[in-house]
């Protein structure tokens, strides 16, 4: 079974996130990156599956130069080999030209699984499987909670906002989890030690056969006209319950705003 | 006037609260036509578009159209923007509707924003990113602008339309038809509003310090009619579901009113709720930033300030 799994370079959680003076992207290199941490979910998942179905995964990741460091973290969990498509005329696309050109590297390639995170922690859009799966024609199969294949019939739950539906398709498909499914292993001494000699494709845009007119910022379906970052929220009111009535504080409070 | 065709969002036939929503946004930006998709449209259902100004609704309730995942909706509404030519088209934005609106916006070769708080008539859309950070405003530049929307942005007003019913019959692609629903589980919820939809929040963390816990979270929320959320520290120490967490990798909410107790307020959890009207927070220690959030907090045990607050809520609304 040949799984992929498209994982993203993102700035690092923790680290203040701000858009660029110039064109209104998002600023790649004032924060660390790191494997958005949904996408090691997708890596757990697509090895577990890999494990049990004797399957190769392929780490595809789309970013600038230093995303390689993302692919090489997902070798070092033990994945088999990496995809890294790298072209400066990519800045800037939005979620249809990613779709566009990650599709463009998958296609063709005979991929029976092709695995996402639910989200990506800085784009939060939640919407680049579901376009992949349109633009290959293939079944989507997204936000599982859980994943079952039995040769090529894959079911999902896939989490609702009332619990979960079960959803079946064949292979080939796309499928996307959410971060309750497993806990992604810690890649081990041995395994950073391998990942290094684990081979990594770097492609450019013209190499995957992509229209350099459906991508970068110049393509974009939708743009910023302006932002601005919001001025901290001014003091609230703050006591303490040391006389045992913040309670009634509160209530007093939410009468006030109308709430009671 | 332009149409603006919204995607009704509805469980079992009744249909949500953010539907009304974006029929009253949409009257703002031009003629709303709400599009029906699947079986169960009935009486009660379309008076409910029609309060709230549906000119039309697009009624698609072929029998297939609800096996399958996702897809469907997306060959309605493109059929439908490429007969109608509509002015936008607009879809709640949860995580089922940002992928109908990803896969319309393919088909139909338009521009997508997702999670808008707000659109101005020039078809703006404002939205709030990086935990509610920075401010951007931004525009579809190409084809139909396609724009979901997160509920509780707009407060629904109620003005009648004609709701005139027009079937729609669409033959699904055999792509549309490779993910098929097989079965549907309902978890209990205990007669709560939804979390994403519910106008006041009440939330636990780890303060709460047990599953036994969340009763007082539990009582609080039920005196305020209000729903129940909680940090990923409650969640994930199984103290409650996870389909509860609030914050960037659960559900993002922005009620009224979000009480926040025994959450220290980490920018994972912040990212989920920061956009809440009003914040209250109670906290034992003074130095949690989710006091930077306040409008009103108070430092003390939650196990003596939240069941007191509860009795006077009682008290004062008896
Ligand atoms: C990539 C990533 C994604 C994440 N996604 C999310 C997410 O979606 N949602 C989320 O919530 N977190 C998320 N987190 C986790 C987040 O970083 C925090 O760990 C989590 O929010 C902490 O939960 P907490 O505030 O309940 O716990 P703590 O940080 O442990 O805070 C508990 C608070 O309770 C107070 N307290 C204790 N006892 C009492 C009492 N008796 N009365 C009053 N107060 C009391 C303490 O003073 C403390 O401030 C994510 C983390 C990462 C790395
Ligand atoms: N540039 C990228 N390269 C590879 N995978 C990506 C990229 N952008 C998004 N993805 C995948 O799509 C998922 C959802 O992203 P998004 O739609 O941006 O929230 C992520 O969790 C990744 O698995």
């Amino acid at each position: 079974m040949k799984i992929a799994v498209c994982v993203k370079q993102v700035p690092d959680t923790w680290a203040e996130k701000k858009l660029r003076s110039d064109d209104s992207t998002l600023d790649r290199e004032s924060a660390d990156g790191v494997m958005n941490e949904l996408d090691e979910y997708a890596v757990e998942e697509a090895l577990q599956i890999a494990e049990a179905n004797s399957g190769e995964v392929t780490i595809v990741t789309m970013g600038p130069d230093r995303a390689a460091e993302t692919v090489r973290k997902a070798l070092s969990m033990g994945a088999d080999a990496g995809i890294h498509l790298v072209d400066d005329s990519l800045h800037g696309s939005d979620a249809i030209a990613t779709s566009y050109a990650l599709a463009k590297v998958l296609e063709g390639r005979g991929f029976d699984l092709i695995i996402f995170g639910s989200e990506s922690t800085d784009a939060r859009m939640s919407v680049v499987p579901a376009m992949v799966a349109e633009r290959l024609g293939i079944a989507q199969l997204t936000f599982a909670q859980k994943v079952s294949v039995a040769g090529s019939t894959v079911t999902i739950e896939r989490a609702t906002d009332y619990g979960y539906d079960t959803v079946e398709a064949s292979t080939p498909a796309v499928i996307s989890v959410v971060e309750k499914i497993n806990e992604p292993r810690y890649p081990s001494f041995k395994g950073i030690m391998a990942a290094k000699k684990k081979p990594v494709e770097s492609l450019g845009a013209g190499d995957a056969g992509i229209d350099g007119g459906q991508i970068g910022l110049s393509a974009a379906w939708s743009g910023v006209n302006d932002f601005a970052v919001r001025p901290p929220k001014a003091a609230g009111t703050v006591v303490t319950d040391e006389a045992g009535d913040g309670g009634v504080k509160i209530a007093e409070f939410l009468s006030a705003q109308k709430f009671i | 006037m332009a149409e603006v065709l919204v995607l009704v969002e509805q469980l079992d036939g009744s249909v949500k609260k953010v539907t009304s929503e974006l029929l009253t946004l949409a009257r703002s930006l031009g003629e709303p036509a709400a599009v029906w998709v699947g079986g169960g449209l009935d009486d009660a259902a379309a008076a409910s578009l029609a309060e709230f100004g549906a000119a039309t609704i697009y009624v698609a309730d072929g029998a297939e159209l609800s096996d399958f995942a996702v897809a469907p909706k997306a060959e309605v509404l493109a059929q439908l923007v490429a007969e109608k030519s509509p002015a936008a088209v607009l879809i709640a934005s949860n995580a089922e509707g940002k992928e109908v609106a990803g896969r319309l916006a393919v088909k139909a070769n338009s521009g997508v924003i997702t999670d808008a708080v707000a659109v101005d008539s020039g078809l703006i859309a404002t939205q709030s990113v990086f935990g509610g950070s920075t401010v951007v405003h931004s525009k579809v530049t190409k084809g139909t602008p396609i724009i979901t929307v997160r509920p509780n942005s707009v407060a629904p007003e109620a003005s009648a339309g004609a709701s005139t019913k027009v079937p729609v019959t669409v033959a699904l692609s055999d792509s549309a038809k490779k993910a098929k629903v097989t079965g549907r589980t309902v978890a209990a919820k205990g007669g709560r509003p939804e979390l994403t939809e519910a106008a006041i929040v009440v939330s636990g963390g780890r303060g709460v310090g047990a599953a036994e816990g969340f009763g007082v979270i539990e009582s609080l929320a039920d005196s305020l009619g209000a729903a129940v959320g909680a940090s990923r520290a409650a969640t994930d120490a199984g103290w409650y579901p996870h389909q509860y967490q609030v914050g960037q990798t659960g559900k993002t909410v922005s009620p009224q009113l979000y009480i926040a107790n025994g959450i220290s307020g980490a920018i994972q959890h912040r990212a989920g709720m920061q956009t809440s009207k009003t914040i209250v927070v109670v906290n034992k220690d003074a130095e949690a930033p989710m006091f930077e959030l306040a409008d009103y907090g108070v430092v003390g045990d939650l196990f003596n300030v939240v069941p007191q607050l509860t009795e006077e809520i009682k008290k004062r609304t008896s």
